[in-house]
């Protein structure tokens, strides 16, 4: 891979990091991501990323498990071998319910984590680009490629310097 | 930002900073143990084997070496069972419901509720691992109680472990930073692979409290679901005693309440083994105090409708055993739970009481032995006089029994101080997240 050359601003507070991307975007400037140690609320908005569709994935894993759950029941106690149980229905939908509704909330955090996991492209071996460690203490940490960048490095420095970045440097991946 | 309104006190005290969150949360992991959390470990370890022993002759004879009967087909198994398992709705109940409704509160004890509810719901699986029903029919029953338990809390336990480890991610790689700083090489692999690769990215974090957001709501029916589904066990049977519509509510009720007293057991310890008094405050104490009045006083009602509805309802089987409760050969079983779940739970009412922190860990203890005591009433007392007065018995644990029961008292405290040892014990990053809108100002 061919190395990329990044400028990394340095930021204190989440309110002067939420101003300081908005700037920074209007002035047409590229960034590529920020790293926080805590979820910063509307730092997405901002970076202007579309909702996650996770929920979406995790509905219709919840889906297959109700599914999964009555045909299971069903076919097992309907078909395959019915029983007279206190002389009631060999398939009746009343008693399949908690079993079905645990299937769906089960398949459904599994799906929806397993998803998570596989688009975010974490693995327990997979290093991660770290542009300065600390943001995972206390320091938000804005990475922008010069590469995708028309503006030069010293325009760019100055920009972030000028929103409110405590430090400015660059790093080479 | 969210600003908290004056009139709350603050959920960090002592004037911490984000970087003070990092360093104080972090240090127990990568110091060595504490002498009072090797002693702490020791016992619980030698329980624990003591303990093993017991379940093994268990497993090995079977469950006749329990001091079971034929009258008295179900005692301690079930008890401890089911007792294990209603403590273990305070993490999941704190993690998710709390999540929902945006209590703040939450965050400095959410991530030891959590480790304490899946520990109380491996050693609740304990009990009705050696149930000699292998040889049945070709299926399973799905119309019974009993196996949509097996399925409810086995989902309970995986979903309230995803959810836990979930919240760790973000905290482990806090750990793998730091042991990069201090170019600890080993600890850094280590901590790298349980956080999965953990970057801390704009779009990772998006991602991430959308899923907490999905797991919260899936995990609120889901903590309602298993209680209930427990009480069913009883519930659906005709035995008068256990034929009762209340029971789901009640129970689900009475979980909470001995899961809330666990915690407050647990971290009272922890916050004074690890000097977290300022994460965990007296205010957080005091909250969690709260939610014990109420869920403890629905519980006396419960009892108390039992005893009006079994009145009301003239049915002189289910009057019988309500009476006999009461005044039977069990009667101190009755009155030792209805001293401890009616009685003390109401003393918090005083401020001083719920904000002093020796009155709430004796009565943390007082609300689980009186919760002990009530799944006890509630089966054995239920049982023991059988329709047919010759088959009238009473039970009498066995040193199998109690030995089982210290198995998994050794076995949840030696999973908790292994937690506390090798895992953060407070959510940091959902404690950063709040330290700017409701931590103390340095004075």
């Amino acid at each position: 891979m061919e190395s990329k050359h990044y400028l990394v601003g340095i930021f204190d507070d989440e309110d002067v990091l939420l101003h300081a991307v908005e700037q920074i975007r209007e002035k047409g400037v590229r960034i590529e991501e920020v790293y926080s140690p805590f979820p910063v609320h509307g730092l997405d908005e901002v970076l202007g990323y579309k909702r996650s569709r996770l929920p979406i994935a995790a509905f219709m894993f919840g889906l297959t498990g109700t599914a999964l759950a009555l045909i299971m029941q069903i076919w097992m106690l309907g078909y395959d071998w019915p029983m007279i149980i206190g002389g009631k229905n060999f398939a009746s939908l009343p008693p399949f319910i908690p079993v079905t509704f645990e299937l769906t909330v089960l398949l459904s955090a599994l799906g929806m984590v397993a998803t998570f996991l596989i688009v975010s492209d974490m693995k327990p071996y997979h290093w991660p680009r770290q542009f300065d460690l600390r943001s995972t203490d206390d320091k938000h940490v804005m990475a922008i490629d010069l590469g995708s960048n028309k503006l030069s490095k010293s325009d760019i420095g100055r920009i972030l310097k000028d929103s409110g970045a405590q430090e400015v440097n660059e790093k080479n991946f | 930002m969210q600003v908290t309104s004056a009139i709350r006190e603050p959920l960090v005290t002592g004037g911490k900073t984000v970087h003070d969150v990092s360093e104080d949360i972090s240090r127990q992991v990568e110091g060595k143990p504490v002498r009072l959390w090797w002693i702490a470990f020791g016992i619980s370890f030698v329980f624990l084997l003591y303990g093993l022993y017991c379940a093994c002759m268990v497993e090995w004879v079977g469950i006749g070496v329990w001091g079971l009967n034929k009258t008295v087909g179900w005692a301690w198994d079930i008890t401890n069972f089911v007792w294990w398992v209603g403590i273990g709705h305070a993490g999941t109940l704190i993690s998710a419901i709390l999540l929902l409704f945006r209590q703040r509160w939450r965050m400095s004890i959410n991530r030891a509720a959590e480790a304490m509810t899946i520990f109380a719901v491996i050693c609740a699986a304990s009990f009705p691992l050696p149930l000699p029903n292998a040889f049945g029919s070709l299926w399973v029953n799905f119309n019974s109680p009993l196996l949509w338990d097996v399925f409810a809390i086995s989902t309970y336990f995986t979903v309230s472990l995803v959810f836990w480890y979930m919240g760790l991610i973000p905290d482990f790689a806090v750990i793998r930073d730091r042991a990069v700083r201090s170019s600890d090489k080993i600890r850094a692999v280590v901590y790298n692979a349980l956080s999965f690769g953990w970057s801390g990215g704009a779009r990772t974090w998006m991602r991430y409290e959308s899923v907490a957001l999905i797991l919260a709501g899936l995990s609120t029916p889901l903590v309602l679901s298993v209680h209930t589904i427990v009480s069913m066990d009883f519930a659906t049977s005709v035995v008068p005693g256990w034929h009762t519509t209340i029971f789901p509510p009640y129970f689900v009720a009475g979980a909470i309440f001995s899961g809330f007293a666990m915690v407050l057991t647990l971290l009272i310890v922890t916050r004074k083994v690890f000097k977290l008094e300022d994460y965990i405050t007296i205010y957080h104490i005091e909250l969690m105090n709260i939610i014990i009045i109420i869920t403890g006083s629905i519980v006396g009602i419960a009892y108390i409708t039992e005893f009006f509805i079994a009145w009301y309802g003239q049915v002189p089987a289910e009057q019988y055993a309500f009476i006999n409760r009461a005044t039977g050969p069990y009667w101190w079983a009755y009155w030792s739970m209805m001293t401890c779940n009616v009685i003390s739970p109401q003393l918090f009412w005083v401020k001083k009481i719920r904000t002093s922190i020796v009155a709430t860990f004796v009565l943390s203890i007082v609300v689980n032995i009186g919760m002990w005591f009530e799944r006890f009433v509630i089966i054995v007392t239920s049982l023991h006089r059988d329709y047919l007065p010759s088959s009238w018995a009473m039970f009498y644990p066995t040193r199998f029994d109690v030995g089982q029961y210290l198995f998994t008292f050794g076995l949840f405290f030696t999973a908790f101080f292994l937690f506390a040892k090798f895992f953060p014990v407070i959510n940091m990053a959902e404690v950063k997240s709040i330290i700017k809108s409701t931590s103390e100002k340095k004075k």
